[in-house]
């Protein structure tokens, strides 16, 4: 790799209009410094306070999605599979989300179904899956609530993006893209 | 009964609850990693106030945003007042949300179909 390169990254980094970007491992001092950084990047921009504080959760949530499920890979899986990717954009005065991590294939169908669910449905029946499962539902053995991906598309109030690549016989890559406008 | 204090954080909301004037006070943001940990402390002396509730409980709801782990906590916050409304005290929710800030006040509503105790859905200019 030569020395010059680094322009192509930021070249790359400047094309896809990034304002953000993050790839390792997920700390809880990270997801801090992340809000703080975009806060002043749209004062800059000239947001308006209800996109900021909707941006601020879908940021959150999904920062928070990729901390807890990263150590779903344990120390004998190697440190690639335990860090992940997050991208924040600004195109067309529409923030996008983009995070990228691996999973394992074992929880697929389980997150498909989630995903598949989440998209089906439209606010009104959005709000009241998310009151059903805030009621009722136990907290997962992670400690979370469980309804993350329907906060995600609650806030966003667009369709959740998504795919899996396959990478071994155990894991795939999850890629997930939500739009704010 | 003592103060019950806590200082805000970038990811944790400022706790004021006096149980001496029955006005249980968040201000803030509350997206910690680990809800459990920071709402099980509050959870705590709530169980000392319930032995000796003032009159009158009034809730003061201020967040700023909050995140899915966070909205259990304040779940199960709201249903340990439950218990002590009626026959103990006269809770009274007041959450804030600030003007525009529509998300906010459909997370009051959440809470006020899910929860037994009265509901002030309460827009002001700034929340803080």
């Amino acid at each position: 790799m030569a020395v010059t390169d680094v322009y192509d990254f930021y070249q790359k980094l400047e094309d896809e209009q990034v304002i953000l970007s993050f790839k390792g491992d997920f700390t809880s001092e990270l997801l801090t410094s992340f809000l703080h950084i975009l806060e002043a990047r749209m004062v800059e921009l000239g947001t308006d306070n209800r996109k900021k504080r909707r941006v601020f959760n879908v940021l959150t949530e999904s920062f928070q999605n990729l901390y807890h499920h990263i150590d779903e890979f344990n120390s004998g899986d190697s440190i690639t599979k335990r860090s992940a990717l997050i991208i924040v954009k600004h195109v067309d005065n529409n923030f996008v989300v983009r995070t990228g991590n691996y999973v394992k294939n074992n929880d697929i169908q389980n997150l498909k179904r989630k995903l598949a669910m989440v998209n089906s449905l439209d606010s009104d029946e959005l709000k009241g899956l998310y009151r059903m499962k805030l009621e009722n539902d136990p907290r997962t053995d992670k400690g979370t609530a469980g309804l993350g991906l329907i906060d995600i598309a609650r806030k966003s109030k667009s369709k959740l993006d998504y795919d899996f690549i396959d990478i071994d016989a155990s894991s795939s890559f999850f890629c997930l893209k939500v739009v704010i406008e | 009964m003592e103060k019950f204090t806590i200082i805000g954080s970038p990811k944790t909301p400022t706790i004021n609850f006096d149980g001496d004037t029955g006005v249980l006070e968040f201000t803030g943001r509350s997206i910690p990693e680990n809800s459990v940990e920071f709402f099980t402390p509050l959870l705590d002396w709530l169980e000392l106030y319930e032995a000796q509730p003032k009159e009158k409980t009034v809730v003061d709801m201020k967040l700023e945003y909050f995140n899915t782990s966070s909205s259990k906590c304040i779940l199960d916050f709201f249903k340990r007042l439950e218990r002590i409304n009626g026959a103990l005290s006269e809770v009274q929710v007041n959450w804030y949300f600030e003007k525009d800030d529509e998300d906010m006040a459909e997370a009051g509503e959440d809470y006020e179909a899910i929860v037994s105790l009265p509901f002030k859905i309460i827009e002001v200019e700034e929340i803080y």
